[in-house]
């Protein structure tokens, strides 16, 4: 038995019985089988997998479509998510004020001036 | 390549496919899905994986009741594990225009032989630890509600009806329809197929594939997003919704915790790509509800479509322009769990002309000139 996914424990019978069932995409094997879905989101396993399916579809790898890349890049907490976006809220907004300050703001035209 | 076919279905969703079979089971004999990307690759892929039986409307209640009883013997029809799994649907009341729609849903929901009840705070801290129960004021509980894997379910209709002799085409994309005395002529972009019979369960793509053929169908595409988070012990069993905060969320087998929710603000569109706002968004509406569950990792957003209709409710059966035109779209985000019942329903009027349910009212016809309807209000 020999592990291709470490993070969703899929071995390389599972992607081969996917692969017999139809699927001729990294994509279709992550959602029939769950290869790709776990913390690491397929760093590990995408080279395998693509590997294998060239194997068994006798297609060169270069014709193998590439996985869909989705966010995050790394698990993140709920919590530092939404400290990250408020601090940057915070930020916008002391940038708005400091535009809107009337000093640096465009001096008004003068009056009469207008044709 | 076989191109001539009794019935060809537009779209390998959850509905493409389980038509399929359902066509295939009720003898039609050549029935072929096209599907532009792969299995399951639009709405049906991307989907919360929920089944419930709690609805607003009389309609959709008996339809969606019809759907889980046929889901309960699915397995064993299909012959495939689809992590079907009844861990019941908790649905949170905040305000007390809620608590009064809902008193009124369970009431109508019992009226039609639904195990439903309502639920103090209390006792839906109970069944969903971690809640805050501070910020409800009632819940709905139907134990026999839950989830399932919609890759898997579809996954299963697929081999199901390959093997009653249904062809299924892959990566093929239908460029433009035609009718000809009685044979429609599909064009794609793998080569022209016919047939005498022609389904539309192009989901999101709807729309355009009537328009081929010069027919209407008002269903309009917009993006949800949903995320999952890394897996943890199991914390609770049901699906968790509320309107009023606007969140859904469950606990996949693997310990995976999915969320999603729609934004009122979103355009209509194609578009499936993730936003950090939502990231921002669905954190503070989950950690409102389940502030104890803040340190819990994301590992990964995503987005689909919900093809919508005005009332928020499919449209299914024939139209009246083109004969032996059929639908089965504009489910509203609710495709994957009416999917069962609707899909045995079509190939009943398909093959014998008649249903055992009525579905009159879910006729195209209603959108057209000035006709009333329900609007369906349990949607998140």
């Amino acid at each position: 038995m020999k592990i291709v996914c470490r993070c969703q424990d899929v071995t390389e019978e599972e992607v081969v019985a996917a692969i017999r069932q139809g699927a001729t995409t990294i994509d279709e094997i992550k959602r029939l089988v769950r290869a790709g879905m776990g913390p690491c989101q397929g760093r590990t396993c995408r080279r395998l997998v693509s590997q294998i399916i060239s194997r068994e579809l006798k297609k060169p790898m270069a014709e193998i479509y590439p996985p869909t890349f989705r966010p995050p890049n790394r698990p993140v907490p709920f919590a530092l998510v939404m400290a990250e976006y408020e601090r940057q809220a915070a930020e916008d907004r002391k940038k708005a004020e400091k535009s809107a300050r009337p000093d640096k703001a465009a001096k008004p035209a003068k009056e009469g001036k207008h044709p | 390549m076989k191109t001539r076919f009794d019935a060809i279905i537009i779209g390998g969703g959850i509905l493409g496919v389980s038509t399929a079979y359902e066509l295939a089971k009720a003898g039609l004999k050549d029935v072929c899905v096209i599907e532009r990307h792969y299995l399951a690759s639009g709405s049906t892929g991307r989907c919360g994986g929920g089944f419930r039986q709690q609805w607003s409307t009389e309609a959709n209640t008996r339809l969606a009741m019809a759907s889980v009883k046929r889901l309960e013997g699915i397995e064993e029809e299909l012959g495939y594990q689809t992590e079907f799994f009844q861990g019941g649907y908790l649905i949170l009341a905040h305000s007390d225009e809620d608590v009064e729609q809902f008193n009124k849903n369970v009431a109508m929901q019992q009226r039609l032989g639904l195990g439903v009840k309502t639920v103090t705070p209390d006792e839906a801290r109970e069944i969903v630890p971690f809640l805050d129960q501070t910020k409800i004021k009632m819940a709905t509980w139907c134990p026999t509600d839950g989830h399932i894997s919609p890759f898997l379910l579809t996954q299963a209709y697929a081999n199901a009806a390959r093997r009653l002799g249904v062809e299924i085409h892959l990566w093929t994309t239908v460029t433009g329809l035609m009718k000809k005395s009685n044979t429609f002529f599909v064009m794609t972009d793998k080569g022209p197929y016919e047939c005498q019979k022609l389904f539309n369960c192009a989901g999101s793509f709807a729309r355009s594939i009537g328009e081929m053929l010069n027919v209407e169908i008002p269903v309009d595409p917009y993006r949800h997003e949903i995320l999952v988070t890394e897996p943890v012990e199991r914390l609770w069993n049901p699906m968790v919704i509320s309107f009023g905060v606007g969140l859904y969320s469950r606990q996949e087998k693997n310990g995976g915790v999915v969320m999603g929710m729609g934004d009122p603000n979103e355009p209509v569109g194609t578009y499936v790509g993730s936003s950090m706002h939502f990231m921002y968004e669905m954190s503070r509406r989950f950690t409102t509800l389940f502030p104890k569950l803040s340190g819990l990792r994301i590992v990964r957003q995503w987005a689909g479509l919900y093809e919508m209709t005005a009332d928020a409710q499919p449209i299914l059966g024939p139209v009246d322009e083109v004969e032996n035109f059929y639908q089965a779209n504009g489910f509203s985000g609710h495709g994957l769990m009416l999917a069962p019942a609707v899909s045995q329903l079509l190939a009943e009027l398909v093959t014998t002309g008649k249903t055992s349910m009525p579905i009159d009212d879910l006729h195209v016809r209603r959108f057209r000139g000035a006709r009333t309807f329900h609007r369906e209000k349990s949607v998140v």
